[in-house]
């Protein structure tokens, strides 16, 4: 962070009366990411310049990062209500009522800037800052997933794309697999877009009790603020402002911005969380926040702000790591693993000792009050003092100026498969295709299943399968082996979906894509969507088409949510990824749902599972070319929007698969979606190792066997099963299970031939990039 | 008296991490590079420098897979 | 019967490896802090990241009071098997022969692995047949099993190797595929795969890992006979 104190002018007072030897000036502001306007009007609520500590404060509290400036306003055109929402936006994480007295909570966070710079850190710490969310409200987090993108990777320049794919793997494994929250899900794209601006999103899901989940808002005044977990050092100072609303420059000039990379440590986590648990569950707070972006300055500040009241704080009673820090150094650092709780004054003494129990730092660092104001002292000393509303609710928000761009954005991906390649070559380039091949190498570096609740792990089927309740009460056995004897084993699904290269296609129906994806994923497990969570990863939104596709992305997010009914209870928002020579990323809206099934015993699998099943075409898909994996590898350019989706239909699809899994009537159910009806039935067949006979009668074999969108399923089963799925959505039978081949006979073709060893071979391709 | 302890797999011993960078360097350009073995550096400050033999066989080496060197500043 | 568990700062497993007990007998957790076994007819020590897997995996919680009282309990006959992280600690705190290295991959590695039971006599696997496959998850980054040859080939003599990797699934490269071992007296038994992760179809892919606990209670229950 620069810190050029301009003219100085020895002994001044600002306009708090505070004397200040170093006076920041505009130009200051300017370094630290605010505008002219945005100082102007900082000045006038304080009634004169900020000094240092204050500057440094609003210039992170007013980033884009934290206020979210530019996006505030949309977001409030999403639905938040629905008959399962416990917790909406504007906490630490959302959360559903899932039955019993317990609910789910969740939220999807974005680590974009940090990762481009340090991508095992930024990676590492943004699944602790994620996971602190979900324990901050007394919830015990039970998984992980991760959402990422990178380059492309297999040509000549794909060793920055590497390096940061395996670097964050290894993060996102290091920090889950130690603090002992299983990955269980995930999604990883390559596209050209992402080359400069990686994208890191990490999602956690945790349990707890619906009468014990904890708010934010301080309150009390009088009440102590106790600061516990680790000491506080010079990690990620300026971060928020600095790295998150500023576009990244070229390669060479990141090697600046490593001092100020967070660095995370999951074992101190796994402590910071035991403690929090058992404060909570000891009754001793009144109210807990995590310290994330813009550390202390945005925690204290935002509790404040909630609950209408003021906080005094004193740095020098905070632990820290490094001599010698300056008071804003101190309110800005982003240290990890730290906690902010506000506790009566009776119970301060029993915080810190259950603190010293789990050998976690604490200190009593401030009070609240009734001032309104957020004062910061160092010892006797006021060294800056701020109206709260005016550091967290008077941020100005800015009104996009969208305006859809006349000419394409993005540059045609490179051409890896001549177009004259017939559907045998074309199925093997695509399972090899880094999009669509076995995720195997990444995630067998997570601990899938620590907890003991998994279900289902990756690759088994479309969506991650949980049991709430991961052991059997009291002495039954709960394997009673056969689903509709014994009682049933209710459990959570999740999903974590979108494709980047079909929203830049067209904003609004990519979006409702990546929702629908999500829910048809868990329909293919038998589970019904509770709530959603989402982050909008996005260029700058100053620029007039960046602002287009996010208004048209956020449209199409709202109505997709509505006609699905589940509804977003918090999320994220990264914008400015884009590079000052590489232009800015696909428009990426991650969506991250969270379904409740009844029984787990009956957790649908994608895989074919019994010779002589038939294989059924299920659902309103109406496939096309247009923005999908074989016209990437053909080098097509985007297409100037996606065909129109008949929503009420597929979303009736949907159910209507998720009541078939649930009566035990399907083999297997398995959505349709990169790759198309070709690319599903090949994982169908990898899955348990079973091949298929199958017959398409369509012409046009490119569109039939490869062409995407919404709303299809591969589903085997018996063929009285399949008939009475088809009176509530169309069903076409194509074929059966059996044998060690995947056939598809064509009209006017020869027949699609491969064996489950060469689909495999092609399938295992990524294993290279783990070397 | 700050002290170094510089331990490292012993000899015969397969050292994935040495051989990993052992593999790395020709491609950064460097050559002739060979013998590469990662191991562990534990710096201390000790008032009585006679038992870092002690705490290195018992808690900063595990001297069944590993070898030790003490190094006294002065 | 009773399981005592024992739970470090940083381990994970200790809570699945309870329910995993609770399945056979009663089972408790047992505090690092504390010297006091709780009347544990058999010590459960479990998987994670003790104390961050600082300086080496289980360095640090091998000097832990409550392993005071472990080795003590080890020396009298008394069973103690662990898991992971539990396996080295007990080879740290010198209770088993070897020591456990980074994987030759130098990755982390979650895979459903297949072990063959090479001796099924004992306290542990009494529950086995002798050569039978068990397939159990296995998730570690620090599982390659070391020790000298000699020390190997004594080991071998005196059916200390329980369990090997079975062919193809020796991902992080231990010596002789070793994937559990026990001391000479038979007493003491660790492991690098997560028994505890095999109780249940539903989330373990098997039942086998429950014969190590079931061997455990017969073995206790025995000896009170």
């Amino acid at each position: 962070m620069s810190e050029d104190p301009g003219v100085a002018t020895a002994g001044s007072a600002t306009a708090s009366g505070i004397a200040s030897a170093q006076q920041p000036t505009l130009e200051d502001a300017l370094a630290l990411g605010l505008t002219h306007a945005e100082y102007e009007l900082v000045c006038e609520k304080q009634g004169g310049a900020p000094n240092q500590v204050e500057l440094a404060m609003y210039s992170l509290l007013w980033s884009e990062h934290c206020a979210y400036k530019h996006s505030k306003k949309l977001l409030r055109t999403l639905p938040t209500e629905g008959s399962y929402v416990v917790m909406g936006p504007g906490e630490n994480a959302g959360a559903v009522d899932v039955g019993n007295g317990q609910v789910c909570a969740f939220k999807v966070e974005s680590h974009n800037h940090p990762s481009a710079v340090e991508p095992f850190q930024g990676a590492a710490t943004g699944v602790g800052g994620i996971l602190r969310d979900i324990f901050a409200i007394g919830a015990r987090p039970i998984a992980v997933l991760d959402s990422l993108r990178f380059g492309e990777v297999g040509g000549d320049r794909d060793a920055r794309a590497r390096y940061l794919l395996d670097g964050a793997v290894q993060g996102i494994g290091h920090y889950g697999n130690s603090i002992g929250v299983p990955t269980i899900g995930g999604e990883v794209y390559f596209e050209g877009p992402y080359e400069q601006n990686c994208l890191v999103n990490a999602m956690a899901l945790g349990l707890g009790e619906r009468e014990k989940l904890v708010r934010s808002a301080a309150a009390g005044p009088g009440n102590t603020l106790v600061l516990f977990g680790a000491r506080t050092g010079r990690d990620g100072i300026g971060g928020a402002s600095v790295l998150a609303s500023a576009e990244l420059g070229e390669a060479g000039s990141d090697e600046d911005k490593r001092p100020t990379v967070q660095v995370g440590d999951p074992f101190e986590e796994k402590k910071l969380l035991e403690c929090s648990l058992e404060l909570l569950e000891r009754g001793l707070i009144v109210a807990l926040q995590d310290l994330g972006a813009a550390g202390l300055t945005s925690s204290a500040a935002e509790m404040a702000s909630k609950g209408e009241v003021g906080i005094d704080l004193d740095v020098a009673m905070i632990p820290l790591r490094e001599p010698d820090m300056e008071p804003f150094e101190v309110m800005v650092s982003e240290s990890q693993e730290r906690m902010l709780c506000v506790v009566e004054p009776a119970n301060v003494d029993a915080v810190r000792a259950l603190c010293e129990k789990w050998e976690v730092n604490s200190a009593a660092i401030g009070t609240v009050t009734e001032s309104g104001r957020m004062r910061v002292f160092d010892g006797a000393e006021l060294v800056g003092d701020m109206p709260v509303r005016a550091l967290v609710d008077d941020c100005p928000l800015y009104d996009l100026k969208p305006e859809k761009p006349a000419a394409p954005i993005y540059a045609p991906p490179a051409a890896t498969l001549a177009k004259d390649a017939g559907p045998r070559e074309a199925l093997l380039a695509l399972l090899r295709s880094p999009n669509i091949a076995s995720r195997r190498p990444l995630f067998e570096q997570y601990d899938a299943i620590v907890q003991s609740r998994t279900v289902r792990r990756p690759e088994q089927a479309d969506a991650a399968v949980l049991a709430i309740d991961p052991s059997p009460a009291g002495g039954e056995d709960r394997d009673a082996s056969v689903p509709g004897e014994g009682r049933p084993i209710p459990g959570l699904a999740v999903s974590i979906d979108c494709n980047g290269r079909r929203v830049a296609a067209d904003p609004y129906r990519g979006t409702i894509e990546a929702a629908l994806e999500c829910a048809a994923n868990l329909a293919c497990v038998g589970a019904e969507p509770l709530g959603t969570t989402n982050n909008l990863n996005f260029g700058n939104p100053e620029k007039a088409h960046i602002a287009w596709q996010l208004t048209e992305s956020v449209r199409g997010l709202g109505d997709a949510c509505r006609a699905l009914e589940a509804p977003i209870v918090g999320g994220n928002v990264s914008l400015y990824n884009e590079g000052a020579t590489a232009g800015p990323i696909y428009p990426t809206p991650v969506v991250g749902m969270v379904g409740r099934l009844p029984d787990v015993r009956r957790a649908g699998r994608l895989g074919f599972a019994r010779t002589g099943d038939a294989v059924a075409l299920v659902g309103p898909f109406v496939p096309s070319l247009a923005a999908s994996e074989l016209a990437k590898l053909w080098g097509e350019p985007l297409p100037d929007g996606l065909p129109e989706l008949a929503l009420d239909a597929v979303v009736e699809a949907q159910a209507a698969v998720r009541e078939a899994v649930r009566a035990g009537e399907l083999t297997s159910a398995h959505d349709i979606a990169e790759g198309g009806l070709a690319v599903a039935l090949a994982e169908c067949c990898l899955e348990r190792g079973l091949g298929a006979e199958i017959e398409v009668d369509r012409p046009a074999w490119e569109a039939s066997l490869f062409g995407e969108g919404p709303g299809g399923f591969v589903v085997s089963g018996g063929e009285d099963a399949l008939r009475a799925l088809g009176e509530r959505t169309p069903v076409r039978t194509i074929g059966a299970v059996g044998g060690d081949a995947l056939r598809i006979s064509l009209p006017a073709e020869a027949t699609l031939s491969t064996t489950l060893t060469e689909l495999k071979d092609a399938h295992g391709a990524l294993a290279e990039l783990f070397g | 008296m700050r002290a170094r302890v510089l331990i490292r797999p012993k000899a015969g011993i397969l050292d994935p991490q040495g051989e990993a960078v052992q593999r790395a360097l020709p491609a950064l350009g460097f050559a002739g590079v060979t013998n590469v073995h990662v191991g562990r550096l534990v710096e201390l400050d000790v008032e009585d420098p006679a038992q870092l033999e002690s705490m290195c066989e018992r808690l900063l080496a595990n001297p069944l897979v590993e070898d030790y060197e003490i190094v006294l500043a002065g | 019967m009773k399981f005592g568990v024992l739970r470090f700062p940083g381990s994970c497993d200790e809570v699945d490896a309870l329910g995993a007990a609770r399945r056979v007998a009663d089972a408790e957790l047992l505090w690092h802090g504390d010297r006091d076994l709780k009347g544990a007819d058999a010590i459960v020590v479990p998987g994670g990241f003790s104390y961050g897997d600082y300086l080496r995996a289980g360095a640090i919680a091998r000097f832990a009071p409550v392993m005071e009282s472990v080795i003590d309990f080890a020396e009298d006959g008394g069973l103690v098997l662990g898991i992971c992280n539990g396996f080295q600690v007990l080879c740290e705190a010198r209770l088993l022969p070897g020591a456990l290295l980074g994987n030759a991959n130098r990755r982390f590695t979650f895979r459903q692995v297949g072990l063959e039971v090479l001796n099924s006599g004992g306290s542990f696997t009494q529950g086995c047949a002798l050569g039978q496959r068990l397939s159990i998850p296995a998730k570690h980054s620090w599982g390659r099993y070391h020790a000298e040859e000699e020390t190997l080939a004594a080991m071998d003599r005196a059916g200390q190797i329980v369990l090997r990797y079975a062919d193809g699934e020796n991902f992080n490269g231990s010596v002789h595929e070793i994937a559990g071992v026990s001391n000479e007296r038979g007493n003491v038994f660790g492991l690098m795969p997560h028994p505890e992760h095999a109780v249940d179809e539903l989330t373990g892919g098997s039942t086998d890992g429950l014969k190590i606990f079931e061997s455990m209670r017969l073995t206790v229950e025995g000896a009170h006979v």
